[in-house]
């Protein structure tokens, strides 16, 4: 009797909403520029050549290149690399936890629930994005320490090479962005689970011996799927505004690796000094910043509007 | 109530210690042997062994953080062991915390009654151009990123500037401080507002539109009240309850804005004391100002919690 299935439904009710679209197409932008930025960018992101410092957009370079003779057109293709695969691995252990911690303190209660709980609270007794500052800036030295012993000790050269090429500064905000991410998810999945948790169809699920696994991950879950969605995408871009502060702060990712926080603030202060011919460097990293932000937020309003239509 | 309260103050104990303990790890161990990150890793064994005695770091955790903690409970919260070499840092951050405090100030003070204004007006004209505009005006205001903001603006309103002591021509002044009625403070207030003014207009909008369909404005409506009575006595009144649980969000937001816009526009607030120690790994006044910022957070949390639930019965019996 189901004349069509539900997620065709909310798919047109979201198509409908032309910002969401918009908002779909640049997040798929972005994540093919991340996946193809080595066959997409003109140039080594890295390569800087003295000889071409400070260059307006031209035919060689698109976007122009930076004080260092970089081509920010690759820059900026890298940096989408590193905002993707931060947003990618912060979002999966984000849910991980989140769903599973939440899904037990609001389906098992008691105990677990009183730690899980406390736990929540504690994190949130923090400003957030100090928090995320305080731990980005204080753990790194550590990890870096550790990294080394770990590669001294077992003599892996990759790991040595790893930790030189600064990709310990991913491992860094990764870790300070998830700190904080599944909590808020936790939060919500256990208040979502605990309004179910005495509905028929759970109670009859327990009586005919449904184990509790079966019981969270396909009774409660996938009815709990609608608000854990919305707050996911709109998440979303908070993670990749946060990646890109901490960049910027210098307590992020650090040069050599490419992110849209460090064009910005390389150029904050010297774009002063020859002020219009260098406004690019300020603006395009601005204005796709704004876009991605704008556009998870865009996608996360629209499948409000799609799961919920008693919303509108 | 009673039990209400007397579990939130319960808790409140547990959790500052909670905060104090991990924020004390943290910002001591986190970085690696606290001596170590002071002398460096060539420095002479025995002197190491010194400054380690001397510090007190040779005592077994927890009464270091216990010796931490009775300290800064009385002011004193170590010294600084970078740039302001040292000097004690509690009277570092009380010094600085003042130009803080007054940009926040002005921030809230132009954007909260104006987020609350145009939250109102959104709703009353639902579904119009003007609902409409405001709604896409928030939308930019939660996604434009603070760190392009800044110097874009700065670039829109400032139009001739040298480097070092910001010089502008004919607009405003972009940067420096010289107390919360000169016009440097313009700029800064005007970004960190930003973000309030969108949530605040965001949140009484839904607030409005949620209180105006309910049965008792109906009533007001049919015993002819007028129209502003209605939204102001009957309607507004109740629509700013929710509003209440904001003012942690935003606090929050000022913590960490400050942070940021302090430094660009070079006010010497805690922000900006804050933002260099981070660099210059001052790990004793990144400690001292996240404890303090938690602490006050925390704080100002409970209250609002406790403010309410005297407000709002449902909440108590939850």
């Amino acid at each position: 009797m189901n004349p069509r299935p539900a997620w065709k439904e909310t798919w047109r009710r979201f198509a409908r909403n032309k910002p969401a679209l918009l908002g779909l197409l640049i997040i798929a932008l972005l994540l093919f520029t991340a996946l193809f930025a080595p066959l997409l960018a003109p140039y080594d992101f890295s390569k800087t050549n003295l000889d071409n410092v400070e260059k307006p957009p031209s035919a060689e370079h698109l976007l122009g290149t930076d004080a260092l003779g970089r081509d920010m057109l690759s820059r900026i293709i890298y940096g989408a690399r590193s905002v993707v695969f931060v947003i990618i691995v912060v979002a999966t252990i984000s849910l991980t936890f989140g769903l599973l911690l939440g899904a037990m303190a609001g389906y098992f209660g008691g105990l677990s629930d009183t730690l899980i709980s406390r736990l929540i609270d504690f994190l949130f007794a923090f400003p957030d994005l100090l928090f995320i500052f305080f731990i980005a800036a204080t753990i790194k030295p550590g990890i870096v320490t550790q990294l080394r012993t770990i590669a001294l000790a077992n003599q892996w050269p990759w790991l040595t090479e790893f930790v030189r090429s600064g990709y310990a500064d991913y491992l860094v905000v990764i870790i300070s962005l998830s700190l904080l991410g599944w909590a808020g998810l936790a939060r919500l999945v256990r208040g979502q689970i605990l309004a179910l948790r005495e509905k028929e169809f759970v109670l009859s699920a327990q009586l005919v011996g449904v184990s509790n696994w079966r019981i969270i991950t396909r009774y409660l879950l996938p009815n709990s799927l609608a608000p854990i969605l919305v707050a996911i995408s709109m998440g979303l871009g908070g993670i990749a505004l946060s990646e890109g502060i901490l960049a910027y702060l210098g307590i992020g990712l650090q040069p050599p690796n490419p992110s849209w926080g460090i064009i910005l603030s390389d150029h904050v202060v010297r774009y002063w000094r020859t002020w219009p011919e260098m406004i690019w460097m300020i603006f395009i990293p601005f204005i796709i910043m704004a876009a991605v932000v704008f556009a998870f937020n865009f996608v996360g309003d629209g499948l409000n509007e799609a799961l919920n239509p008693e919303l509108q | 109530m009673t039990a209400y309260l007397v579990r939130r103050l319960l808790w409140l104990p547990v959790l500052l210690i909670l905060i104090s303990l991990v924020t004390f790890a943290l910002g001591v161990y986190g970085p690696g042997d606290p001596v170590t990150v002071m002398m460096g890793l060539r420095a002479n064994p025995k002197i190491i062994e010194q400054v380690r005695k001397e510090y007190g770091f040779d005592r077994p955790f927890l009464v270091q953080y216990f010796n931490y903690v009775t300290n800064a409970v009385q002011g004193n919260f170590g010294y600084s062991l970078v740039k302001y070499q040292g000097q004690p840092v509690g009277a570092l951050i009380a010094k600085r915390l003042p130009v803080t405090i007054q940009l926040n100030f002005v921030s809230i003070l132009w954007s909260l009654p104006l987020g609350i204004a145009l939250g109102v007006l959104a709703a009353l004209k639902r579904g119009t151009w003007i609902d409409f505009i405001i709604r896409g005006f928030v939308i930019l205001g939660i996604s434009l990123p603070i760190i392009g903001l800044m110097p874009v603006l700065n670039f829109a309103v400032a139009r001739k500037h040298e480097i070092g002591p910001l010089t502008i021509g004919p607009f405003l002044p972009v940067g420096g401080w010289e107390g919360m009625f000169a016009p440097h403070i313009i700029m800064p207030a005007f970004l960190l507002g930003l973000g309030i003014l969108a949530i605040f207009t965001r949140q009484t909008r839904a607030a409005m539109i949620e209180v105006m369909t309910s049965d008792y404005i109906r009533t007001a409506h049919a015993k002819g009240l007028k129209e502003w009575m209605v939204i102001v006595k009957h309607a507004l009144r109740n629509a700013m309850i929710p509003l209440i649980t904001l003012i942690g969000f935003v606090l929050a937001g000022l913590f960490a804005g400050s942070f940021i816009v302090e430094q660009f526009f070079s006010i010497p607030g805690a922000g900006a004391l804050a933002y260099e120690s981070l660099l210059s790994k001052d790990y004793y006044v990144i400690l001292a100002f996240t404890l303090m910022a938690a602490t006050i957070y925390v704080i100002i949390n409970l209250l609002i919690d406790i403010t309410y639930a005297f407000v709002d019965p449902r909440i108590r019996y939850k």
